[in-house]
């Protein structure tokens, strides 16, 4: 296990590598003068702010000072806000960000394992009927779509009680969270709902099942310690790139609901070309991810110990 | 020592045995395998179903402008963030004047002596001329002693004075009567109230008269749908099936020209990432060894990549300028990117196929490398990049209409379904309409797509029983 733990670490590290060169070289590929950014300045200052940032070294040493800098996870300071670090900005916008996916995860998970145990139990019955048709319509509707009516039903919501049980936009107290995460976990529960169905339906007919209920075990034992746990695989799979889809899909529920998200920061960045913003959040982001990707291997050893490699 | 005759075969020793009953034969035509998964297709009512979506949805994008000739472009200034509607008829007025402020009655005090309270109604409340949507003219016979008057519009009846509706406008002189509305005016019934004020407050005393305006066009509008049009002639508007967007557009013209983004990328896109991932993992697994080593381990660390992030990198890189559509860096943005899945599939498929009796054998019958990969190797994946090709026709448009809806991707003079939502969010509380139809028709692709490749993979799934 620790060995297996051990290569993953090392190769993330070089995914890492590799996800911090493609940013640098984009960047750098982009055409235009990202110091000065539409403003007219003199060559003195374009000079001056050029040696700040290190633009007037050549390329290779300015890739080496990039990776130096990022090996002690310094990502610079930012093009547009002279006065802010990026490592600042992530440090005070990432927090709202995870809030918000771990939510959302939580929410998509939780609403999958109800809703694909009800498909599977009640297979095409009215309730697996209703839950697929509802399943559907979340997985082709898109996101914004549910962000933008989550908004409507907010204001209804508050004017029905006639105070503001929810409000509408914003960031600060738990209630802030509610509906954005619902509204941001939508997709992910839809597509996790209908994976756990068919899993359930395909383990149905299983041998173990058979044993378990031969034994004379409760319905509710069989159906959470066996049944779900043994289809519950799949799931476990896909929770990587869930995390992925939740993460960067949170950028337009932090645009709707004005959450200060790094994702809203991140759009905000790109509209403004501040450089080091964008590849400070770029790099972070796929550090993060690649670290969910190992995390959720990890689980799935824990999970299912037949496939832990030695 | 026995003699044992030797043999000779006469004529009738190797005759066959003749047929004695004839055992029935279950046989039907062979079928392709292509012929089969059509089969099993065409049995699948929610794929076949989804597939005339997706023959609809081609034909509204190909076939749509050419049937619907009303131009995206063409702005109704008059009818902005209309709903969808019957088609209307509309009386040609003459060009608007500046704004009609009534008339000054001559020998009328213009500062009254009154309070609000004791101030009567306003006598007389008329029209001054036919009333329009576009403009409705009132007048009244001044109030003795006032300083001014307000001018309400209600679309119900009001009960008392707190209850006059939208205020229009201020007169602020006694002798002034009259007053002329252009306040997004539509065919349906107003009920128009004018108070007297003492300069500060309104009375409790109002008048109340019912209107009702025609619709009508003014002539310079008139003219730019029908040139030969003239005052006073009923014509017949612009039909606007789905209606109209915030700055006038035909919202129908829109959605086809939309399509026609929204589809392109939507197909266009993973047709050439997939086609580029399936010729790498071909080659990655026919090669096999330390080649095949690297190139899977690159194509692992594109995967790696913050999708989004990278997407939206990448289109900086390309770099676009201001008024461009920002389609070719979203396609080659999505190509880069999406290759690896593709490949890593192909490879796997070809890796197992490599290895088959049939393939062997056929390298063993002299088949050169060409042929079995045009024979053995291309038919059988082709099945599995077809599935994933539908799968990924609805994840690009859903890419696309993200990134377009963050304004990161097609920008806005070209329209495209991601951009139409975009600007319809703006409007929704009021108008709907504008975001319901083009997430309609989001929704409807992806799932439409969604369906056809749940199906095609049944279909393609020899392995699976199946009860048709």
């Amino acid at each position: 296990m620790v060995r297996f733990i051990g290569r993953r670490i090392v190769s993330g590290l070089v995914t890492i590598w590799f996800i911090a060169t493609a940013t640098f070289a984009a960047m750098h590929a982009v055409p235009g003068d990202p110091l000065l950014n539409d403003k007219v300045v003199s060559p003195a200052i374009r000079a001056n702010l050029a040696r700040q940032y290190g633009l007037d070294q050549p390329l290779y040493r300015q890739y080496v000072l990039y990776l130096g800098n990022m090996l002690r996870g310094d990502f610079g300071i930012s093009f547009t806000q002279k006065n802010r670090r990026v490592n600042d900005i992530i440090r005070e916008h990432f927090p709202v960000s995870a809030i918000l996916g771990v939510v959302a995860l939580v929410f998509a998970v939780a609403g999958a394992l109800l809703w694909g145990g009800i498909t599977a139990r009640y297979h095409n019955r009215l309730p697996d009927w209703i839950i697929m048709f509802l399943v559907i319509l979340g997985i082709s509707v898109p996101g914004f779509v549910f962000a933008a009516w989550g908004q409507l039903l907010l204001i209804r919501i508050n004017q029905w009680f006639g105070s503001t049980i929810f409000p509408v936009a914003g960031w600060g107290t738990p209630q802030h969270v509610v509906v954005p995460a619902l509204v941001l976990g939508l997709g992910t529960m839809a597509y996790l709902t209908r994976l756990l169905r068919s899993s359930m339906l395909e383990t149905r007919g299983a041998d173990f099942l058979r044993t378990a209920r031969a034994k004379g075990l409760s319905d509710s034992r069989i159906f959470l310690r066996h049944h779900l746990r043994n289809a519950i695989l799949p799931m476990v799979t896909v929770l990587g790139p869930a995390v992925a889809t939740i993460t960067t899909g949170g950028f337009v529920v932090e645009l709707v609901f004005a959450i200060p998200g790094l994702g809203r920061y991140f759009v905000q960045a790109v509209q403004q070309l501040d450089y080091t913003v964008i590849m400070g959040t770029t790099v972070f982001y796929g550090a993060f991810l690649v670290a969910m990707v190992i995390a959720v291997d990890i689980l799935y050893g824990w999970v299912d110990p037949r496939i832990r490699p030695g | 020592m026995s003699n044992i005759p030797a043999f000779s075969p006469g004529a009738g020793d190797f005759q066959p045995e003749p047929v004695r009953s004839v055992v029935p034969v279950l046989a039907r035509p062979s079928r392709s395998f292509w012929g089969d998964v059509w089969h099993h297709l065409r049995a699948n009512r929610q794929a076949t179903v989804s597939l005339w979506i997706i023959i609809g949805l081609l034909l509204f994008t190909v076939a749509g402008p050419w049937l619907w000739r009303m131009d995206p472009d063409l702005q109704d200034l008059d009818r902005i963030s209309r709903s969808p509607g019957w088609p209307e008829s509309a009386l040609v007025i003459p060009p608007l004047e500046s704004l009609w402020f009534g008339e000054v009655i001559a020998g009328h005090p213009e500062r009254g002596n009154q309070p609000a309270n004791d101030l009567a109604a306003p006598q007389n409340l008329a029209l001054a001329a036919p009333p329009t949507t576009q403009e409705v003219r009132l007048t009244w016979t001044p109030v003795p002693g006032s300083s001014g008057y307000l001018i309400y519009r209600n679309s119900f009846p009001p009960s008392d004075a707190t209850d006059l509706g939208t205020p229009l406008g201020e007169i602020s002189t006694g002798n002034r009567v009259g007053f002329a509305d252009r306040l997004r005016l539509e065919p349906v019934t107003y009920h128009y109230s004018v108070v007297a004020t003492d300069g500060v407050d309104g009375a409790t005393r109002f008048a109340t008269l019912v209107v009702r305006p025609v619709t009508a066009i003014t002539l310079p509008q008139a003219i730019r749908i029908q040139p030969d049009v003239q005052v006073g002639v009923q014509m017949t508007l612009p039909f606007h099936p789905l209606g109209q967007d915030y700055l006038g557009r035909d919202l129908l013209a829109r959605l086809m020209r939309g399509a026609q983004t929204s589809l392109f990328i939507g197909i266009f896109a993973p047709l050439c990432s997939i086609f580029l991932g399936a010729l790498y993992g071909g080659i990655a697994g026919y090669a096999g060894g330390w080649l095949d080593e690297w190139l899977m381990r690159i194509a692992d660390f594109v995967v790696a990549l913050p999708f989004l992030l990278f997407m939206i990198l990448l289109r900086i890189a390309f770099g676009i300028e201001s008024g461009e559509s920002g389609i070719l860096p979203l396609l080659v943005a999505m190509i880069l990117l999406g290759w690896p899945g593709a490949a890593r599939l192909v490879r796997g498929q070809v890796m197992q196929i490599r290895e088959q009796g049939f393939v062997q054998a056929a390298r063993l019958l002299g088949g050169g490398r060409g042929y079995i990969l045009l024979h053995h190797l291309l038919p059988n994946v082709l099945g599995v990049i077809l599935v994933t090709l539908t799968f990924a026709v609805p994840s690009a448009i859903f890419t696309e209409a993200f990134l377009s809806f963050i304004g990161m991707g097609v920008v806005p003079p070209t329209p495209s379904w991601g951009s139409l939502c975009q600007q319809g969010v703006k409007t929704m509380l009021n108008h709907p309409h504008e975001l319901l139809f083009p997430a309609m028709f989001i929704s409807m692709t992806v799932l439409a797509f969604n369906l056809f490749g749940d199906g095609l993979r049944d279909a393609l799934d020899t392995r699976s029983e199946r009860q048709s």
